[in-house]
């Protein structure tokens, strides 16, 4: 029986949009960040949070990625930060290619920050390329500290991990030192943040860092 | 569930790949899918079977071939399968080390007629 050769990735097509965004992006001087988590874990408040602070002195966009409704979006635009929502209809991750429809609507000439906020997730996102600068994973005390090992390719393709809602820890079986220890295990190259969006501790440093990134 | 997409994306690949070499029938797609991806053997065998249903070569199999994570390490050298994703050398306990299977995602070959 005849056999054809093929040997490509399955997602070159995604992998070769990705390429064409981060040559956009790099060529208009735009530092781009996808941020990652499974639901509920803060991404939005996060999102606000650093827009609030980095609104006057940075031109920012946002990415808001789901499975239905606009609401992310609309927290966003209320801060005056143009936002485009793409709503998934029941698709658990951002492709490159709906990315690339999203940021055309942006001034991108004059764009220095570019913030993609995936589908809440921890398995599918972690295979898609969008042509981002930095992968951030982000992950609250609410939700275990075996979450690295129970979701392994997203803390292995990660750059940073946030830790969230640390303003907690004494109300849950959380410990900080174990999460970090399991993230490690599994990426030893990850940057980590520890924060509480809710009470601002630890965001001053998160900004220091993306500030000297951009 | 993000296997119907990567079920899709092989079918296209077939698809093109078909056409490119004037061929109809199809037998077999053999895809290799590294331990680290993230993607379930028996659900992207689900997705792949729904969606060929609909064309000329239904009855073609896909062959999934699970690439163990191997490491190559730094250090001492030696190459190891990684178990429970710690990733470190099991010998020398280095995390220098290179990843040197189990993040594919490829097709392979078509088997044709």
């Amino acid at each position: 029986m005849p056999i054809v050769t093929v040997e490509r990735k399955i997602l070159k097509k995604n992998d070769e949009i990705a390429s064409e965004n981060r040559e956009i992006f790099s060529k208009n001087n735009i530092y781009t960040l996808n941020l990652l988590s499974s639901p509920g874990s803060g991404k939005t408040t996060l999102l606000e949070k650093t827009l609030s602070l980095l609104n006057k002195s940075l031109n920012v966009a946002v990415v808001e990625g789901d499975v239905q409704t606009d609401n992310d979006a609309q927290r966003i635009a209320v801060l005056n930060v143009p936002v485009v929502q793409i709503v998934t209809n029941g698709g658990c991750h951002l492709e490159a290619k709906l990315v690339q429809s999203a940021f055309q609507s942006f001034d991108i000439k004059n764009l220095d920050l570019l913030i993609i906020e995936n589908v809440g997730n921890l398995v599918c996102p972690a295979s898609y390329d969008l042509g981002e600068n930095k992968k951030v994973v982000l992950l609250s005390t609410t939700e275990g500290d075996d979450k690295p090992l129970k979701y392994p390719s997203m803390f292995r393709v990660s750059d940073v991990m946030i830790i969230n809602k640390i303003d907690l820890l004494e109300y849950v079986d959380f410990s900080v030192e174990s999460v970090k220890k399991n993230a490690l295990s599994i990426n030893p190259e990850l940057k980590i943040f520890e924060i509480s969006c809710k009470t601002g501790e630890g965001i001053e440093d998160w900004i220091k860092w993306l500030k000297n990134e951009i | 569930m993000h296997e119907m997409s990567i079920a899709q994306s092989i079918v296209d690949i077939v698809n093109d790949t078909l056409a490119e070499n004037e061929k109809s029938k199809l037998k077999e797609v053999a895809v290799d899918i590294g331990e680290m991806v993230a993607v379930v053997p028996e659900s992207l065998q689900f997705c792949y079977e729904a969606i060929v249903q609909e064309t000329e070569y239904h009855n073609a199999v896909l062959n999934i071939n699970v690439i163990p994570l191997k490491i190559k390490c730094n250090n001492c050298n030696i190459e190891s399968k990684i178990e429970k994703y710690a990733f470190l050398c099991p010998k020398c306990e280095s995390t220098n080390i290179n990843v040197i299977s189990g993040e594919e995602l490829n097709i392979r070959y078509l088997e044709v007629d």
